[in-house]
């Protein structure tokens, strides 16, 4: 998705119009997530509830809040337009970017995260490697997230300016002070049940448009006779077939660059290693579920694409018009590429739809932000404040000072929404940020948890190598832009390509230097290594259950799925 | 933690807000077939708030019957 700020200039008027139905429904929204805050209030007392939820929550209510902290509404929209802009290409980003790393996580990884009983991510890497590797990840993640949090939270604030008409300051503050509220009053706990919600209201508000659009377009097959009559000579409508060569798509990719930027480097890294989405399971009230729990959220994963492509691709075979890029609409007064869901609720719901439409954007943005702002309370306080600032302290005091963090993250992170006001170019390096600070540490994590030999020292400079070669490949392309070729390995390569290889070449180098660095350093003993490391870990087995209850049969299922989709659409 | 045997379900929040959507978004439906909004709308025809709104009811009177508090059942 393009730069907000252009979205706000091209937005002469706004694409809806709410009746007094719609706002009884997004009012009654606000209203039931405050209450379910402060209803579970007074169940968070300690620190195991505030900041784990009290580890008791079953697999589908883990795995539902997992996949609707990653279901922000930007994401909806922006993969919309992309899907749009790009066609089916853009759904690699919900199948091969994410369900072999969900699936990963939940069979190999997670068991040693759950079974360690760390609070979060960098608490395993102190466990693994030591207080710097944890101090270096712990910070770079608090950056990140709040860094993150005003982006999003600015950009929402733009969407509702645009689609509704909607103060730009109205909308920050409002969502953000309902956020920081219910996630102050009743912790992580607070944030899952009200993401169980949001998750529900995404699917049941986006879900209309999808199917009111194939029924005008004719099904799928209708669809794609009309996308290939509007616009000849393109294809929007295969997967991998358009893949073989940097200049047949528009993305200018190669298939290489989508399994092992993208799949790997990329996905990998957010999936296996983003405490933002892993706190959810990790919450879980056992390992089973916490595994099932990553399974069921994989699932609901790769049906995504039915609300955030198919109205992509729905926008090119219906829409009277052709949307354009941002400087053209800009120029020419037309609707751009980053409307077209906004367009396609207005093309098809009336009162009262509209109303839970827009409630399943608020949601969307609402359940990003509340995992942005619960992990980072439990990052700050666990890997933070804590071990840097106060060593020993009662764990009543740990819970004030988790939900006054949760606040102080909130206010924060309006700070930044109001810098990237000013400063919008931060915008467009949101997603070099994630590359930089995300990437490397999967390397460092996995490494860690399959290899007993890694050290302490090479668990640090991996992950500072990372980084490094990261930032230094992003200023080499800026510096001197025709270096892409090298990066991306071809001149035409757009921006999201870049990104992805360069997420690739950072992988290579968090585990180059990760290996050499071990290779001459000296390893923990291995008792210091039990339930941290494959070979040294007991992994309870699943053996006993029904066969319908174990994970590993329902991780099978989704991946027999995944490899009939890709094929269908290939 | 203590005291949570009486816990609501989030399963009953959900469906009683779904319930209430549903009777707003069908009464809406139900009532622009006689006032229409007079805004453009494709398939309008087909009158999508009121059987959208009744697939929310239906839900949400499904999970408020199975996770209503007095029943005992949490998450």
């Amino acid at each position: 998705m393009t730069s907000p700020i252009c979205l706000l200039a091209a937005a002469s008027t706004h694409v809806l119009t709410m009746a007094p139905v719609d706002l009884v429904i997004v009012v009654l929204y606000f209203a039931l997530v405050l209450g379910i805050g402060f209803y579970l209030k007074r169940f968070s007392t300690t620190g195991e509830d505030f900041f784990m939820a009290g580890r008791e929550m079953t697999a589908w209510i883990a795995g539902l809040s997992f996949i609707s902290a990653n279901l922000g509404s930007l994401e909806t929209m922006g993969y919309a337009a992309a899907t749009y802009q790009y066609g089916i290409l853009v759904g690699h980003a919900y199948w091969i970017a994410a369900i072999p790393a969900i699936l990963f996580l939940a069979l190999v990884m997670l068991p040693f995260y759950y079974i360690c009983r760390t609070h979060s991510v960098p608490g395993y890497l102190k466990l693994r490697y030591g207080e710097e590797a944890r101090a270096l990840s712990a910070i770079s993640f608090a950056v990140m997230t709040i860094l993150m949090s005003g982006i999003n939270m600015y950009s929402m604030a733009v969407i509702m300016k645009v689609i509704l008409g909607w103060d730009i300051h109205f909308s920050i503050w409002v969502s953000s002070l309902t956020v920081a509220l219910y996630v102050m009053a009743g912790g992580l706990r607070s944030a899952i049940f009200n993401e169980v919600l949001q998750f529900f209201l995404i699917w049941l508000g986006s879900l209309i448009v999808p199917v009111l659009g194939l029924i005008e377009a004719g099904g799928w097959n209708g669809m794609v006779e009309r996308i290939a009559r509007n616009f000849p000579g393109q294809d929007f409508t295969h997967m991998w077939r358009t893949t073989g060569a940097f200049a047949d798509n528009p993305m200018g990719i190669h298939w290489t660059g989508i399994v092992l930027g993208w799949g790997l480097a990329i996905s990998f890294g957010y999936w296996c290693t983003d405490f933002l989405i892993i706190q959810r399971v990790m919450a879980a009230r056992d390992l089973r579920s916490a595994q099932l729990g990553t399974v069921i959220g994989g699932f609901f994963k790769m049906m995504v694409p039915l609300i955030v492509i198919l109205p992509g691709l729905l926008g090119r075979a219906v829409l009277p018009f052709t949307l354009v890029s941002e400087p053209e609409a800009l120029a020419t007064g037309a609707h751009s590429y980053n409307e077209v869901l906004p367009l396609m609720m207005a093309r098809y719901c009336g009162p009262g739809l509209l109303g839970l439409g827009v409630t399943a954007l608020i949601a969307g943005f609402m359940s990003g932000m509340a995992g942005n702002v619960s992990a980072f309370a439990t990052v700050w306080t666990y890997d933070i404040y804590r071990p840097l600032i106060r060593k020993s302290a009662s764990d009543a005091h740990y819970v004030r000072m988790g939900r006054w963090c949760t606040m102080l993250g909130v206010f924060v992170s309006i700070a930044t929404a109001y810098l990237v006001m000013h400063f919008s170019s931060i915008i467009v390096y949101a997603q070099v940020i994630f590359v930089i600070f995300v990437v490397p540490m999967f390397g460092t994590v996995l490494l860690g948890m399959l290899w007993k030999r890694t050290t302490p020292a090479a668990g640090f400079w991996g992950l500072l190598a990372g980084m490094i070669v990261s930032f230094l490949l992003f200023l080499w392309v800026k510096l001197e832009p025709s270096a892409v070729r090298y990066v991306a390995f071809s001149p035409q390569a757009s921006d999201m390509a870049d990104n992805i290889y360069r997420a690739m070449w950072t992988l290579v180098a968090n585990v180059g230097v990760t290996v050499l660095v071990t290779l001459v350093t000296r390893p923990k003993p291995e008792k210091e290594l039990v339930g941290l490391v494959y070979g040294l870990t007991e992994i309870p087995s699943h053996g006993h259950w029904p066969l319908l209850q174990r994970p590993g049969f329902w991780a099978a299922v989704v991946g027999v799925l995944f490899v009939i989709l890709n094929i269908i659409f290939w | 933690m203590s005291g949570d045997d009486h816990r609501i379900s989030i399963w009953f929040f959900i469906g009683a807000l779904l319930a209430v959507y549903g009777v707003l978004i069908t009464g809406a439906g139900v009532w622009n077939v006689y006032y229409p909004s007079g805004l453009p709308q494709a398939l309008a025809h087909l009158h999508a708030a009121i059987w959208w709104g009744g697939l929310l009811m239906l839900l949400g009177a499904i999970y408020c019957y199975k996770y209503w508090p007095t029943r005992g059942k949490k998450p």
